[in-house]
């Protein structure tokens, strides 16, 4: 896939914007990178997008490490530094600058509305996460069952989840989702 | 550096309970009391949390450089190998096994996502906001994210906003 330097710089301005949205956490922005990625720009298909997410999320680290495989998929290795240069300048830069102001500032009402305003957006947009990587799979049953099954034991046991991740992997591989 | 490292790569599908026994428990670089105030802090600005977290304390203890050292810990190793595999995954992707894997997974990643929000769920509870306007403000973003597709700026500012001056005036009401 070859991109121009305008989409590329494109997608650097995306992520430059999603880091300062990022409140809850970088998968909070899943749903605008895919608007952005697969609706607007075709970059990717819902699979694709998928794909990315489920490889950030099988391997170790910070969450966050999805918006390089995205940028990856997109553009290559370029893509890849592109987007996570994007996701982080902005928010670095803020942290350093805040950090030492917000700590002792914590019970301010301020800060309390915010954090407290703030909390059921993020829900909802990581419900909103997770519905967009089931939509690819809305076809197929087993599917179905295996994300009911991944939310039930992620509720009621401590189960690691890469263990979760490779059970997926392995029943994918031998074709049964 | 090399904390934050290893910290990262332990982490499958979230630092945080690692960092938490990393940097408290064996460092003691921080009380529990501190790693908690320093993460609600790096939860309010925008931006990964585990990163913000990684930034403060790098901050704290060695200034600007130990802040980029521990950003650049949390993310070198984590990057070259997630990015390995996400090459393997496009010289692979048309062979059906690879591509039924990354199906399963991307079922399991579904999953695990939606069991996050709710676990967080329960802490709407006790937020000053009040079940109901928690509710509606929720579902608005659901619904504007999600099934209409509407720029996430919206939710986060529209939806954030009124809801942040919600906070604020209830908070107001009862000191």
């Amino acid at each position: 896939m070859s991109h121009d330097a305008a989409d590329i710089g494109a997608m650097f301005v995306h992520f430059l914007a999603m880091s300062m949205l990022a409140i809850g956490g970088a998968l909070a922005t899943a749903p605008d990178v895919h608007r952005f990625i697969v609706n607007e720009h075709h970059w990717l298909d819902d699979q694709q997008f998928s794909a990315a997410i489920a490889l950030a999320q099988a391997a170790p680290g910070p969450n966050l490490l999805f918006v390089p495989v995205i940028g990856y998929s997109v553009a290559g290795l370029l893509g890849a530094l592109v987007a996570l240069a994007g996701m982080l300048i902005p928010s670095t830069t803020l942290t350093l600058a805040v950090s030492r102001w917000g700590s002792k500032r914590r019970d301010h009402r301020g800060v309390r509305a915010f954090v407290a305003g703030m909390a059921p957006i993020t829900i909802g947009l990581l419900l909103t996460t997770g519905g967009l990587l089931a939509l690819p799979l809305v076809q197929r049953q087993a599917a179905w069952w295996l994300i009911a099954a991944t939310v039930a034991l992620s509720l009621k046991t401590k189960v690691n989840p890469v263990w979760l991740i490779a059970v997926g992997a392995a029943a994918g591989a031998l074709g049964w989702v | 550096m090399r904390v934050f490292s290893l910290l990262a790569l332990q982490g499958f599908g979230g630092v945080l309970p690692v960092a938490q026994r990393e940097i408290v428990e064996r460092r003691r670089w921080l009380s529990r009391e501190q790693f908690v105030e320093t993460l609600s802090i790096g939860q309010v600005l925008p931006g990964p949390n585990v990163v913000n977290l990684a930034l403060i304390i790098g901050d704290r203890f060695f200034g600007w450089r130990g802040a980029f050292a521990a950003l650049a810990g949390m993310l070198a190793l984590p990057l070259v190998i997630v990015l390995t595999l996400a090459a393997l995954y496009a010289r692979f992707a048309a062979e059906p096994q690879v591509a039924g894997a990354l199906r399963g997974m991307g079922a399991v990643a579904a999953g695990l996502i939606i069991a996050t929000a709710c676990k967080l769920l329960p802490t709407l509870a006790r937020n000053p906001l009040g079940r109901v306007a928690c509710a509606v403000a929720l579902l608005a973003t659901l619904a504007s994210v999600g099934v209409l597709r509407w720029p996430m700026a919206f939710a986060v500012i529209g939806i954030g906003g009124s809801a942040v001056l919600a906070a604020w005036w209830r908070l107001g009401r009862r000191p």
